[in-house]
């Protein structure tokens, strides 16, 4: 598979924002063009080339290498195709993004897959706040699209998520699925505090339930559903810590709520 | 209309020299699922009722075949079931009223879109207004399920099944020495088709005891009784059967694909025959119209080949 290398010679002491290069990268035909392509770090211009090595040719895969947390806006936008990222990545990873792949190899900044309407994102590491949330500005957030993190993810994870379905195998923070338009949540590891917050719709489920449910959740009961054998056999299609999911087991408790707004979300678990 | 008998004999049995007449369609496949087998039979039993002709039932249908909980998508026994209708408009009808009365009412029952290319057509997406404001949809990968809430639980359906061409109309005529000989062959061409994909018989169990011909004296009728094909027809009109004939049955056969319609008919056929001249069976014969019904044509001796 071939495509462009993108590496970081040096971490730069200011933030990069790399989002408005996505289609000029992707629709380059020589290293040497995006080595060309202006780039601010803090409020200084200069040309990629300042910053990154470039090398290859166009094709279906681009590599970033040695990234740091300082690069904003990688993949922003990114319609096809692999998009491989090593080291850990700013903020904004992905946003906007209407297909293809992402892979991280590290870490991710904050308001990951912000805006996403289709294609896929794996977090090999943690995520920051805001994953799946909308930037400052928008009014939804995630619409689509399937984001994994191996590691933790932060608070607010999938505020205001409109579609799509986010996937953590360790803990999250706080306020998890908080103003959840719809969409769907799963997480493996500890459900932080507040989880729900104005919540309106979709599902949000829980390999370990916490041990205390917000007071606007209403207990809905245990059911076996086949609705619930679709829904954990989805998730165990994602792969990773999911594919020890069962949907043959499908008797899941539910929670409804958050019934200070519609309420017709659902926080779901199985029942030990 | 008497066809030239040329020499095709089979364990005795004279096969006519003829062609089954069929007609295009548009189809959809639906699979519907319960909590045991018994359940999704009753589910798909019910919504199969009444759908033998086009002529008066809007629809023509049947079960294809059983699923084995693998093969469903909630992991529940299932059947597979094929819907035949004359044009777009009534097919998007009948699955409606269909669904809605026969398989939401069935307990523990869910339906999926058995087929997913070809033209939307609403299901799920017009059932929804049952949960009255209460229903909610998902959206998993690309395909958006309904959850109606249900006195029994939850009615799951996916929004939207999808039509593709289909013809109707594959047939062919068992003439047989009296009608027990007629309905025991009938049976066993059935139990063969019915290992055939793509198709269905949509007559009650499968045959025909009373097939038709286009148009009728009487003006208001578009078929009648297929007079040249009925024995106690025999010396009044312009018959078919040579005397040793009592008793004639038809299995009609809608499917996918000309070749699908064409496997079944020599499935069922060869099944006949494996009954032979001394069990009664006289004759295999078809139904056509001179062209005048479709494009679709099935030469007995063609697909028998």
């Amino acid at each position: 598979m071939s495509g462009f290398a993108i590496i970081l010679k040096d971490a730069p002491r200011q933030r990069v924002d790399l989002a408005p290069l996505t289609e000029r990268i992707c629709t380059a035909k020589k290293a040497a063009e995006i080595e060309k392509l202006p780039v601010f770090v803090g409020n200084r211009k200069c040309v990629l080339g300042d910053l990154f090595v470039v090398y290859g040719k166009p094709g279906e895969r681009l590599v970033l290498d040695n990234i740091c947390d300082k690069i904003d806006g990688i993949g922003s936008r990114w319609s096809e195709g692999m998009l491989e990222v090593y080291g850990d990545a700013g903020d904004r990873l992905g946003h906007g993004m209407t297909g293809g792949d992402i892979i991280v190899h590290g870490n991710v900044g904050n308001f990951a897959a912000s805006g996403m309407r289709d294609g896929e994102i794996l977090i090999e590491g943690n995520a920051g706040d805001f994953l799946g949330a909308p930037i400052p500005g928008e009014r939804i957030g995630m619409n689509g699209g399937v984001v994994r993190v191996e590691g933790d993810a932060g608070a607010r994870t999938g505020d205001r998520l409109r579609r799509g379905l986010i996937l953590i195998e360790g803990d999250v923070g706080e306020l998890c699925g908080s103003r959840m338009i719809a969409g769907s949540i799963a997480v493996m590891g500890d459900m932080g505090p507040r989880l729900g917050y104005a919540m309106r719709r979709g599902a949000l489920f829980m390999m370990r339930p916490p041990t205390r449910f917000p007071e606007t959740f209403n207990d809905s009961g245990t059911h076996t559903l086949p609705f619930h054998h679709l829904f954990l056999a989805h998730l165990k299609r994602q792969g990773g810590a999911f594919s020890v999911l069962n949907p043959s087991d499908n008797r899941l408790r539910k929670y409804v709520g958050d019934i200070s707004v519609q309420g017709s979300g659902a926080l779901l678990f199985h029942d030990s | 209309m008497r066809e030239r008998q040329a020499g095709m004999i089979i364990n005795g049995v004279k096969i006519d020299d003829t062609f089954a007449e069929a007609f295009p369609m548009v189809a959809t496949r639906l699979i519907i699922t319960a909590d045991t087998e018994r359940w999704a039979f009753t589910a798909a039993n019910s919504m199969i009722g009444f759908s033998t002709s086009v002529i008066a039932c809007g629809v023509e249908t049947g079960i294809e075949k059983k699923l084995k909980p693998s093969e469903t998508p909630d992991g529940r026994p299932g059947m597979s079931v094929l819907l035949f209708a004359m044009n777009s408009k009534e097919l998007a009808k009948q699955i409606v009223t269909r669904t809605g009365q026969s398989v939401m009412t069935s307990p523990t029952s869910a339906c999926y879109a058995g087929i997913r290319e070809g033209k939307k057509i609403k299901m799920g997406a017009a059932l929804r207004y049952f949960g009255d404001g209460f229903q909610r949809s998902k959206l998993l990968g690309k395909i958006r399920y309904w959850r109606i809430p249900i006195m029994d639980g939850e009615f799951l359906v996916e929004d939207f099944t999808y039509e593709v061409p289909g013809i109707g109309g594959g047939n062919f005529l068992i003439l047989a020495e009296s009608r027990g000989q007629a309905l025991s062959a009938a049976e066993r061409a059935i139990t063969a088709m019915n290992r055939v994909e793509n198709v269905v018989m949509p007559f009650p169990g499968g045959v025909v005891g009373s097939g038709s011909k286009l148009g009728s004296k009487y003006p208001k009728l578009s078929a009648s009784t297929n007079d040249a094909f009925c024995p106690t027809l025999k010396g009044l009109t312009k018959t078919e059967l040579p005397p040793e004939v009592e008793s004639v049955m038809e299995i009609v056969i809608d499917g996918l694909a000309e070749k699908d319609i064409a496997r079944a008919m020599r499935a069922g056929v060869r099944a006949v025959c494996t009954l032979g001249r001394k069990n009664g069976i006289v004759r295999i014969s078809a139904g056509h119209y001179g062209g005048k019904l479709g494009p679709y044509h099935f030469h007995l001796h063609k697909v028998l080949k």
